[in-house]
């Protein structure tokens, strides 16, 4: 039976993908939300810094840990080895502060939140209200497969942080999740509440001079989520942040830390959104991950940041930092992403695979559309004895678009026994993009194997004629094609973000055969 | 139903003319098979009335129905009612062949202005109509035709066949590398389809299958043209004698 139900998930999973496609537009967060915000003058200097800090009633250390950042930052150069083409970056002329003003006074609980803010979540179908989620595209109509999908995911809730421009708007569950001795909370209310954590953790994954982008983030995040899963802790349901940029010129760096206390577990979703301009807009995040002995964490992300127009006008730079640290024997991490938005995107979340036996995994969908570039892969640095890897890249590139794999394994010394497993397949759609990998492997000791598979392919016009010699156009064909391409990845992710994910690369790809 | 006059088709890359004034009539309800030495034109005729890129119809014309089939796309072709299974089914990697048959039952539908059919109602039918076929649960889970063996997919063309319900049936060599009971099996299905509002164009090289699936009229074809008609005694002369008194016969 279970099998069953098994498969009829699957497969009303595809059909949504399907109908969603047919049912969209081309990017459909477009829209923008209109509320009056309180910015930070434009610029950047230490007193930007120090306002962010008193903004969010900071303590004194975090205050000075911006600032030996900021400091840090301003002695750096930014990274200019990516397949990436853009031009330079003024950081004197963007904001780095804008909250909504009806969020000037923290409200106690969601119910207190603007109207405007709770209805922007709403019609970008994340669930600020804590109910059970029921499925994941918004208006997936109810058929019998879909019931059968709605009674599999059963149970199984998801705890919310909106984070809006620069400020954590509020957070789902948190009751329940406090029970289970489960902290999930703004990274803003961690510093006030739990700075024994965040001093502890904060900057020990991604140091605060860790590179350019990191260091900027450090001097000026401003909010983002905090997470702590006790000892023996099996987080009861998953957790997530959906980051929205609304506000214009403005850059949007949020800091998120996790961690995985020993023999716990948690599974954590990231999305983001942003609205249609034709000015580039900058994001640079940090993202820290710290697991210690036999504990799991899956990081699933789905990027759907805007990525410009046809031409290339607008879209969001993307420059993130994304690490984990199995810091302890047997830690076990897992990133999923799907990187569909963004006109640049520059990043390679990462696994220190430090404690004996840990593991560390990276399932990749990177999609570069029209004008869209990617550079985006992963490190798997092996420092401890028997620790193994797993990379898993697919890479879908379209239009004019430039995608390059850059992925990093090393096998230190120590590192006695490891494995690494990559695969890494690329596919074209036309002749005007590109598909680059490039991997750097590094062994530095004769008891471990690394293994690497690449392919590129091109979208094959016998697929693509059976397909629509069976009915369907050929969008749709490309659609079915590609999302098979990606299966294993898609697979990789928790049930809600597999529908959204699928209909997501249906809808990056609109537009690029014909 | 349909109705093909004086096709000329040649390969669009290079200066290569492979039908050469085929004429075709296959009126509703009936059943043509089409026979022929390799290379004669038989899969390119199937191709090109369904859509395929890669080849310019020169002169001549091919309609459904009144309709004209070659200004149509290949989906547009689909939804009027022409279904090809294919000489050799195409793999589809990591898209499961339980969601391609639903997508493509329900583009044909939505094409036509129909009702989506329920998850509830495709897969109590799509469930049946493998059975029927001998087609396994863990074959419909399966990616589209990977790994399934050669009689498999020719299964799997059938029952997509009667998932869709086309007017106009083309069969390429759906026989070929079929065992004795899956022979029985597809013959079975094609027959369950036949009706007075569908017509099938059966190409093959073995008079066997049209043991079992009787046709009106056998067809021979060569060089691009049929060059001779007759009623099912045709098949089996071609089966007994081959193709080179038949051939000479006609020049
Ligand atoms: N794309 C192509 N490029 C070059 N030649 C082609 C192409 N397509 C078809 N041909 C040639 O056209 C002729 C007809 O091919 P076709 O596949 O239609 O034959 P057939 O009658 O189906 O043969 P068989 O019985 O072997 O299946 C052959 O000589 C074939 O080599
Ligand atoms: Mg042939």
């Amino acid at each position: 039976m279970t099998a069953t139900i098994d498969l009829e998930v699957r497969e009303g999973v595809d059909r949504e993908t399907v109908e969603t496609v047919q049912n969209m537009g081309s990017y459909k967060y477009g829209w923008e939300t209109e509320i009056e915000m309180d910015y930070a003058p434009k610029g950047l200097n230490e007193d930007i810094v120090r306002l962010i800090s008193q903004k969010n009633n900071e303590p004194e250390w975090m205050l000075e840990w911006r600032l030996e950042a900021y400091r840090r930052w301003l002695t750096m150069t930014e990274p200019k080895w990516a397949m990436l083409n853009y031009p330079e970056i003024d950081y004197q002329d963007q904001f780095y502060y804008a909250r909504p003003k009806s969020m000037e006074v923290k409200p106690k609980s969601l119910d207190e939140v603007d109207p405007k803010l709770l209805a922007t979540y709403e019609k970008l179908g994340i669930p600020l209200k804590e109910q059970m989620i029921l499925a994941g595209v918004e208006g997936a109509s109810p058929s019998p497969a879909m019931d059968m999908a709605i009674a599999a995911t059963e149970g199984r809730r998801v705890a919310v942080d909106a984070v809006f421009d620069s400020v954590s708007v509020g957070t789902t569950f948190k009751e329940e999740l406090a029970q289970a001795g489960v902290i999930f909370c703004s990274i803003s209310e961690a510093i006030r509440e739990h700075p024994e954590l965040v001093k502890k953790y904060l900057g020990s994954v991604v140091p605060q001079s860790d590179n350019f982008f990191a260091t900027l983030n450090s001097a000026v995040f401003s909010d983002g989520s905090f997470v702590y899963v006790p000892k023996g802790v099996k987080c009861p349901m998953e957790l997530s942040t959906y980051f929205r940029i609304n506000a214009e010129n403005t850059g949007q760096f949020e800091r998120t830390l996790i961690i995985a206390d020993k023999g716990s577990y948690v599974s954590y979703l990231e999305g983001c959104t942003a609205p249609k301009r034709d000015t580039n807009q900058l994001h640079a995040a940090v993202v820290e991950i710290v697991v210690l002995e036999d504990a799991e964490v899956k990081y699933s992300t789905v990027q759907n940041w805007f990525p410009g127009d046809e031409e290339g006008k607008g879209g969001i730079y993307n420059f993130v930092t994304k690490r984990a640290d199995c810091r302890e024997a047997r830690a076990k991490v897992m990133w999923t992403q799907v990187e569909t938005g963004s006109a640049i995107t520059w990043k390679y979340p990462s696994c220190i695979l430090r404690g004996d036996e840990s593991q560390g995994e990276f399932y990749s969908i990177a999609i570069a559309n029209n004008m869209q570039q990617a550079d985006t892969g992963t490190k798997m640095i092996h420092l401890g004895r028997n620790t193994r890897s797993r990379i898993v890249s697919k890479g879908i590139s379209a239009g004019k678009a430039q995608n390059t794999y850059r992925g990093l394994v090393t096998m230190h010394p120590r590192a006695t026994n490891s494995r690494n497993y990559t695969q890494c397949d690329s596919l074209l759609i036309g002749d005007q993009c590109g598909a680059h990998t490039v991997p750097y492997i590094e062994v530095k000791n004769t008891s471990s194997r690394v293994e690497h598979e690449a392919t590129t392919s091109k979208v094959d016009d016998d697929q693509l004629f059976y397909c629509r010699q069976r009915g369907m156009d050929e969008e749709e064909a490309v659609a079915l094609v590609v999302n098979g391409f990606c299966r294993e990845v898609l697979q990789a992710l928790p049930m809600e973000f597999a529908m959204e994910a699928q209909s997501l690369v249906a809808i990056s790809l609109e537009g690029s055969v014909g | 139903m349909l109705k093909i006059e004086n096709l000329h088709v040649k390969l669009e890359e290079e200066d290569k003319q492979i039908l050469k004034g085929l004429s075709l009539e296959v009126p509703a309800g009936q059943v043509h098979a089409i026979m022929g030495p390799n290379g004669s034109g038989k899969s390119t005729l199937s191709y090109v009335l369904s859509g395929r890129d890669g080849y310019e119809v020169t002169e001549g014309s091919a309609t459904l129905d009144g309709e004209s089939l070659l200004d149509m796309e290949p989906e547009e072709r689909a939804a009027a009612g022409l279904f090809l299974a294919f000489q050799y089914p195409v793999e589809i990697p990591g898209v499961g062949n339980m969601t391609f048959l639903r997508t493509a039952v329900n583009a044909q539908r939505k094409a036509r202005g129909e009702e989506e059919l329920s998850s509830g109602d495709f897969l109590k039918l799509v469930r049946t109509k493998a059975a029927e076929l001998q087609i396994s649960p863990d074959m419909l889970k399966r990616p589209v035709n990977v790994g399934f063996s050669g009689g498999e997919k020719k299964r799997n063309e059938i029952l997509q066949m009667a998932m869709l319900a086309p007017r106009m049936c083309i069969m390429d060599e759906t026989d070929s590398g079929l065992d004795v009971d899956a022979m029985r099996l597809v013959s079975d299905g094609v027959n369950a389809l036949r009706s007075p509002e569908r017509s099938f164009l059966v190409i093959t090289h073995y008079q066997r299958l049209l043991n079992h699936i009787q046709p009106d009229v056998v067809h021979i074809m060569a060089n691009g043209r049929i060059v001779k008609s007759g009623g099912p005694e045709l098949a089996l002369q071609v089966e007994q004698q081959g193709y080179g008194d038949l051939l000479a016969e006609v020049g």
